[in-house]
């Protein structure tokens, strides 16, 4: 006789009604919808709210549902139609100081949302939407932050009359002392003031040198801030551009992934998320004679060769006002003759400087000079980092003015892009786009169709095939097959991973080997019949035989997935995930599964022959 | 139902010379093909940029060549992808790294004749990652093969471990070799496929071993090649009836699965129809080879006193 105890039955009972509710949310579809939130970030107000459902009922729009949705107010709408008219609309309507956000929002009913669960997400070949990968040139902080120090000492060497010379190199600072006998008073001095780098020091004939270098440690951090700050930065612009479920997440020591879902313009995510630009302000040398210059491709002393975007040269000052880093709010407008402008508000310190200098300056132009850094390679194919500079504006101060004004000198969408950049702030580090996948959202649904119907028609090839073949047992080996697949599309619901389409491939690849199982112990069983056991022997020691194999081979191929998903990224560790899960469930339900039907079946009975 | 009912055993190491002599001609091809011919790789590993784009209307792809070389990009690849509407561009590694808009730069070119042209999808990967990729799924296929061979020692014996791994550098080498042969397009996906062969060929071979190990114990003769041959005859129901399974669905893959998954399904057929050969003869072949032999997979004797219920 075979029979299995309570608790195995139980078990297998409990995983596939579990496995079963877990998946259940992903039956259901989403809607389309749009998220509207504030651009300070705070909470979208019922009166706000109660504008925007009067504004879509006045245009005739369909609204399914709105709610909140931390901070935001989230409308649902019928069609993606529906939803890109509606976010037109909402724009128009609300005006600047909102972003709208398109969103696909589960249908899932309230019960099953309520007990925490989720359908599984898509990944971006499946759902449309850009994956950026970003290098950041960590070096370019290092760099920046030696010459600083090299600043910082040559400054406190000359107050105290000491002779040197002071250079930056890789990764440390050289200072070089004509009298030997300032040595020991300059390295206290420099201590001093960086306590935390590693001094090193010697004579050289008359001379001396000291060297601070940056410790290993130091620069550690020094890296890891850049790369942490220049996060912070991008979640800042990520959120600018209104993307409802984005991703902005560290990979390895020095790079950037950034995934946005949906997104409609994917060459404005790109432009914005790389973007080095920044602004200075400074007073132009209009006492000296820039076509002069020009020609003589030499600046006065104090002044800065530059090029306005028209081709002029243009002198400006060294000595910069403010700074990007200065502003605490930019947004794009028109300025009084209807020119697209920015305006923008300077924190104090930048504000003082800006009143001393247009007073100082007034009836004289002032130069707003823009700023993007480039990578380029160069002749050896080695990458340079290159600033390029532009002069975008030259208007002449016509009033004294402080913290408020207005950069002119752009088109529309120039001045959008900067507000935007100025308000989520600069980044650290220059950053690189060394990976870019976009895929148009009617190719990701495509994608979905055509791996649906490849899974669908892939199980049901093989169910005739193991059902005609084995009968009654390959019927319940079929059973199993769908169990294995709803507990599948459970864990990976359970676990949130992404969907894709290489994950879909690996499903496939599981309806094919979960069988694997079955078939040998299904000819295993056979076998013995075939030695004259009787049918419940035969049963028995077939299960019990093919354990051991089924065992060995599905482990040698979990290795595989396994390594799989260690050395792949992002599409191949979508095929390793899936084929893991199908494995490890393929064990389960076809073992313990189909054996608890088979017992189920034949288990109580005394038997002359079997169905396989 | 049974597909094969088998009279007589079939003598597959009889005829072991013709199969060893088809796997190193296979091999050796395929080596000599990855020498001169390499692979074509994509631009997962090459870095570069590819973009699809569907047309309204079928596609002149001679008129989209001419117009993208009058915009510089005279080193663009151009081939339909699945549809005649369809098509895929291909531009290999710039000067410049900074492929800012490269994709909208390209859409531009081709509507400016006035058609309609969807994007599809860009992928721009820097020369970089595309090095890194390469070195990583080399590191990935070896450190498999690493693990593997550890595994199969661990539960079988170092024969046996060879065996096996030379039956799964076979398979990877052949498919590596036929991708490189018809120069079929060489990317990540592919390399997952190889990997996933990998995965299922060891299946394979290990559930022939595990026969093998079995009638090693309970026949106890000294002819490995015959308890060999009975192993895989007994195991050829099973292995006919799984391949045939795994290939109904990877079929399936191969004629609804669209476009992007034909490269990923082909390298898998191609990989059971060979891992499936290859766990019969590689595998089996190299371990007689090394002379595998009865007292190699009986259990230490110290453990035989303790069980005696091993089978």
């Amino acid at each position: 006789m075979n029979r299995y105890p309570l608790w195995k039955n139980l078990l297998v009972l409990i995983a596939v009604v579990g496995g079963g509710l877990i998946a259940l949310p992903n039956i259901y579809g989403d809607d389309p919808a749009v998220l509207i939130s504030r651009d300070d970030q705070g909470e979208i107000s019922e009166m706000e709210a109660d504008s925007a459902r009067r504004a879509l009922a006045v245009a005739g729009f369909e609204i399914l549902g709105a709610r909140q949705r931390g901070n935001s107010l989230l409308i649902r709408f019928d069609s993606v139609e529906a939803q890109l008219s509606a976010r037109d609309l909402l724009v128009e309507q609300l005006g600047p100081g909102y972003i709208l956000a398109l969103d696909l929002v589960p249908r899932t009913p309230d019960w099953i949302a309520a007990l925490g669960l989720r359908p599984m997400s898509l990944g971006l070949d499946l759902q449309g939407g850009v994956h950026f990968l970003f290098e950041v040139d960590t070096d370019s902080v290092v760099t920046k932050r030696v010459e600083g120090y090299a600043d910082d000492f040559s400054r406190r060497l000359r107050e105290d009359g000491i002779r040197r010379t002071v250079q930056p190199q890789d990764g440390a600072v050289r200072v070089e002392l004509r009298r030997r006998e300032d040595l020991e008073r300059s390295e206290d001095l420099l201590t001093e003031i960086e306590p935390d780098l590693e001094y090193d020091s010697g004579f050289d004939g008359e001379a001396a040198w000291i060297t601070a270098t940056l410790g290993e440690a130091r620069l550690r951090e020094l890296r890891d801030n850049a790369v942490s700050k220049n996060i912070t930065i991008l979640r800042n612009r990520v959120n600018e551009l209104g993307v409802a479920e984005p991703l902005v997440q560290r990979q390895g020591q020095g790079r950037i992934v950034v995934q946005l879902p949906g997104v409609q313009d994917p060459a404005q995510a790109s432009r914005i998320l790389g973007s080095t630009a920044t602004v200075e302000f400074r007073i132009t040398c209009y006492e000296e004679n820039a076509l002069e210059a020009d020609r003589l491709g030499r600046a006065p002393l104090g002044c800065e060769l530059q090029y306005h975007t028209d081709g002029r040269p243009i002198l400006l000052r060294r000595a910069i006002i403010a700074d990007g880093g200065q502003l605490v709010d930019a947004r794009q407008g028109f300025d009084e003759n209807g020119q697209p402008a920015v305006h923008v508000n300077l924190a104090a310190r930048g504000a003082d400087a800006m009143l001393e200098a247009t007073q100082e300056h007034l009836n004289r132009p002032m130069g707003v000079l823009f700023i993007e850094t480039k990578r380029e390679l160069d002749e050896r194919g080695e990458p340079v980092t290159r600033e390029e500079k532009t002069v975008i504006s030259d208007a002449t101060i016509r009033g004294v003015f402080s913290s408020r004004f207005q950069i002119t000198g752009l088109n529309v969408v120039e001045a959008r892009d900067l507000a935007l950049l100025l308000r989520a702030g600069a980044l650290e580090a220059p950053i690189f786009k060394v990976e870019e996948r976009t895929v148009g959202p009617s190719l990701g649904q495509d994608n979905i169709d055509q791996g649906m119907r490849a899974i669908l028609f892939g199980l049901l090839l093989v169910v005739l095939f193991i059902s005609v073949y084995y009968r009654v047992f390959g019927m319940i080996a079929t059973m199993a097959l769908a169990a294995n697949m709803v507990l599948i599309v459970a864990l990976l619901s359970l676990l949130q991973a992404s969907l894709t389409l290489p994950g879909i491939a690996g499903i496939v690849l599981t309806v094919g080997m979960a069988v694997d199982a079955n078939v040998l112990i299904f000819e295993r069983i056979r076998e013995e019949l075939r030695n004259g056991n009787s049918p419940q022997a035969s049963i028995r020691a077939g299960y019990e035989k093919a354990l051991v194999t089924i065992a060995d081979a599905n482990i040698t191929t979990l290795i595989a997935a396994i390594v799989l998903f260690t050395f792949g990224t992002g599409p191949i560790k979508g095929f390793a995930i899936t084929l893991s899960l199908g494995i490890l469930m393929s064990m389960f339900t076809a073992i313990v599964g189909t054996r608890a039907v088979v017992n189920l079946v034949y288990g109580r009975r005394r038997l002359k022959r079997l169905a396989v | 139902m049974e597909l094969l009912r088998l009279r007589r055993e079939i003598d597959f190491f009889g005829q072991r010379r013709i199969a060893t002599i088809l796997s190193v001609v296979l091999v050796l091809v395929s080596l000599g093909s990855l020498a001169t011919r390499q692979l074509n790789l994509g631009i997962d590993f090459t870095g570069g940029v590819l973009l699809e784009v569907g047309y309204r209307a079928d596609a002149d792809l001679g008129q989209i060549r001419s117009d993208l070389a009058a915009a510089g990009y005279a080193d663009a690849q151009v081939q339909n992808f699945g549809a005649a509407r369809d098509v895929l561009i291909r531009i290999p590694p710039r000067e410049t790294i900074d492929a800012e808009g490269v994709g909208e730069e390209l859409l531009g070119v081709l509507r400016a004749g006035g058609e309609q042209v969807d994007l599809r999808r860009v992928e721009f990967v820097g020369p970089q990652v595309g090095q890194e990729l390469t070195e990583r799924g080399g590191l990935a296929v070896l450190f498999a093969l690493l693990m593997i061979l550890l595994y199969v020692m661990f539960r079988f014996q170092w024969k046996f471990a060879v065996g096996s791994v030379a039956a799964l550098a076979h398979d990877v080498i052949i498919i590596l070799g036929i991708f490189s042969l018809f120069q079929l397009p060489f990317d990540l996906t592919i390399l997952a496929a190889a990997l996933a062969v990998i995965g299922y060929s060891l299946n394979d071979t290990i559930v022939v071993f595990d026969r093998i190990r079995e009638n090693f114990r309970r026949i106890r003769t000294s002819n490995a090649q015959a308890v060999m041959n009975t192993s895989v005859n007994q195991m050829l129901g099973r292995t006919v009836i799984t391949s045939l399974t795994t290939l109904l669905v990877l079929i399936a893959l191969f004629l609804f699965g669209g476009e992007a998954l034909k490269g990923f399904s082909s390298a898998l057929i191609i990989g059971v129809v060979v891992g499936t050969y290859s766990s019969i003869y590689v595998a089996g072949n190299t371990a007689l080879a090394l002379n595998v032999s009865t007292a190699d997979l009986l259990p230490p004797k110290k453990e035989t006193a303790n069980d005696g219920a091993v089978t």
